[in-house]
């Protein structure tokens, strides 16, 4: 079943064609990545679907709803999360603070309980910070930083609190965008493990753009190759691995002819 | 004697006062500010409402600018709407006190809503430019539109009463600008426990992620601005009815800078930091001046130099506090706090 749905996809910034006549499916409860070289349009693509961007042509289902003219905030209650390519979170605010504030959407709050506090604002906080602790903070194994600013924690260790704060929007699709760009070895295993949980666990379909191509082809279930704004292809790992398109693109045309087998 | 802190709930982990000691210390300062008005001179008491009404405003500054990222060079004139309103409501409709005071917070709310309506559009120095004209405007308002103002030479307001007690000395004033400051600080604190604070600080760190976290920028600015200008509409109401008197000069584009300056100096982003500014920047310079008047009184010729001194010397203790603790002053009280946390037995 269907999830998500890009349906002929098209964005140009300028006279640049970012993503030219792109469509792709994402089933309920996969692991769906999207590879391709540098300026591919593969960021551009997560952004049209987390309403960042407005596509020029085309559409974005969600469960079936167009998205296409949905503000970004709105997207949230939908059930879409999404981590950032260069950490987006609140420096200003501890590790706990930067994970409550992705159940903004689920807590109702508003102004004048929020000036008063005791009574519901007060109940809903106590609420909200046991399900975090249990839920999240658990899962993630960060209970030691959990009130340290996030500003002094390590690059991998902001990567987790971020996927925590996804965590917290309670995600139907989790968007991840470079999860593990930059991490050692060790740390890129712990992400992996965190991913395929979250999928077990959460029944969390992910859409996941990345370059650690191990990773990729042990985790996810499908792949969308893009190169220059155009999907090459899609399929399983193991399919796209062997596809002389893709092999081209990475490689380039000459070793193409020669050695079709090794991309990786 | 505080040898630690172990929680048991996740209630106290999250008090504001988060131990006994400091429950115990809160105390104190309560009961001392009870006893203040009775033992302190008249001179003392005006410092003291002066610095409380100085506070509420500077609050309201910080919410917006320290919290929610939003620069705004016209806070003076928000509260200048908010004093106005109380004037032209006591004098000509003949309101009683306690209605004028939420009546000009939500006058100078009105306004703030208005003015905020570009910031979806503008930040930073943008945002700051279209603030820097919203206080011309409303400056220009106050002077010339003198029907409503009295124009340059402003209006005198008769003492404030409370269900029929005057309120006609500072001492009297003392208490309802105690309750105001407690009123207005514990609300601006409760707020950022909550989800509305939250959006606030992520708005002002990263605008983008917060929306797409389900945050409506346009209406977490528009609170922002709102509560901001109602808290400096609540200050220039007390301010009038302290005073009792208002004329345009009160409300100058540098009153707005004095506001900024005093939150860079008692720490952005902190409700305590703008309590200690506003303080700081109430009270120093009087201290500065006694300094001096003494100084003068040993050395009668220098006075013609150490007159214009005063000023160079507070605008170096700001500077020096900046370069020293960027953070501010509220900084400067956690460190010593933590100092003391576990005092004489850190480890």
């Amino acid at each position: 079943m269907k999830i998500l749905s890009i349906d002929h996809i098209s964005l140009s910034f300028g006279g640049l064609n970012v993503l030219s006549d792109v469509s792709f499916d994402v089933n309920q409860g996969e692991i769906f990545a999207i590879i391709g070289p540098n300026g591919a349009g593969k960021t551009s693509i997560l952004n049209i679907i987390s309403g960042f961007y407005r596509p020029e042509k085309g559409k974005v289902f969600f469960n079936g709803n167009d998205l296409t003219h949905m503000p970004a905030d709105k997207r949230a209650a939908l059930g879409m999360g999404r981590t950032f390519q260069n950490i987006a979170l609140y420096h200003g605010m501890s590790v706990l603070d930067n994970i409550k504030l992705g159940a903004h959407y689920h807590l109702k709050t508003g102004l004048m309980s929020a000036l008063w506090y005791w009574g519901a604002a007060h109940r809903e906080e106590m609420e909200l910070r046991k399900k975090i602790e249990e839920d999240i903070i658990d899962f993630l194994e960060i209970e030691s930083i959990r009130n340290h600013p996030v500003s002094a924690l390590a690059y991998g260790l902001q990567k987790r609190v971020e996927l925590a704060r996804a965590l917290a929007m309670r995600p139907k699709v989790l968007l991840m965008d470079e999860p593990v760009a930059g991490m050692n070895a060790e740390e890129t295993e712990d992400m992996a493990r965190f991913i395929l949980d979250i999928k077990e666990e959460y029944d969390t379909t992910i859409v996941l753009i990345e370059h650690d191509m191990k990773m990729i082809m042990d985790i996810s279930d499908r792949v969308l190759v893009l190169n220059f704004g155009q999907a090459l292809t899609h399929g399983t790992p193991k399919e796209v691995q062997k596809h002389p398109d893709v092999i081209e693109a990475y490689l380039g045309k000459k070793k193409a002819k020669t050695n079709r087998t090794a991309i990786i | 004697m505080h040898i630690g802190d172990f929680k048991e709930t996740y209630a106290s982990d999250q008090a504001v006062f988060i131990n006994a000691t400091s429950r115990f210390w809160l105390g104190i300062l309560f009961a001392l500010l009870i006893l203040f008005p009775f033992v302190a001179g008249d001179y003392l008491l005006f410092m003291a409402n002066l610095a409380g009404i100085t506070i509420i405003g500077a609050v309201g500054l910080n919410i917006l600018t320290g919290f929610a990222g939003l620069i705004s060079l016209g806070h003076a004139a928000f509260i200048g709407v908010g004093g106005y309103t109380a004037a032209i409501l006591s004098t000509r409709f003949d309101l009683p006190f306690l209605l004028c005071l939420p009546l000009s917070g939500l006058m100078a709310a009105f306004f703030g809503i208005i003015v905020g309506g570009p910031s979806l559009r503008l930040k930073g120095l943008y945002l700051c430019i279209a603030t820097l004209a919203a206080q011309l405007i409303l400056e220009f308002i106050f002077v010339h539109w003198e029907s409503m103002t009295g124009g340059i030479r402003g209006m005198n307001i008769s003492p404030p009463d409370i269900f029929g007690y005057v309120l006609d000395n500072d001492f009297k004033f003392y208490f309802v600008t105690l309750i105001m400051v407690i009123l207005c600080v514990t609300f601006a604190r409760n707020l950022f426990r909550t989800r509305v604070g939250r959006a606030f600080i992520a708005i002002r760190d990263r605008d983008i992620s917060a929306e797409l976290m389900g945050i409506n920028l346009l209406r977490y600015k528009t609170y922002a601005f709102a509560l901001s200008s109602f808290l400096a509409g609540i200050s220039g109401c007390l301010w009038v009815n302290f005073l009792k008197t208002i004329t345009p000069e009160h409300f100058p584009l540098l009153e707005s800078v004095r506001y900024l300056a005093m939150i860079i100096v008692g720490g952005m982003g902190s409700i305590l930091g703008s309590i200690l500014g506003a303080i700081f920047m109430t009270i120093v310079p009087e201290v500065i001046s006694t300094i001096l008047g003494f100084l003068v009184n040993i050395f009668p010729t220098a006075m013609s130099f150490l007159f214009p001194l005063q000023q160079v010397i507070f605008g170096l203790l700001i500077v020096i506090f900046l370069v020293f603790e960027p953070h501010g002053l509220a900084e400067i009280w956690r460190r010593i706090k933590n100092y003391f946390h576990l005092w004489p037995f850190e480890h």
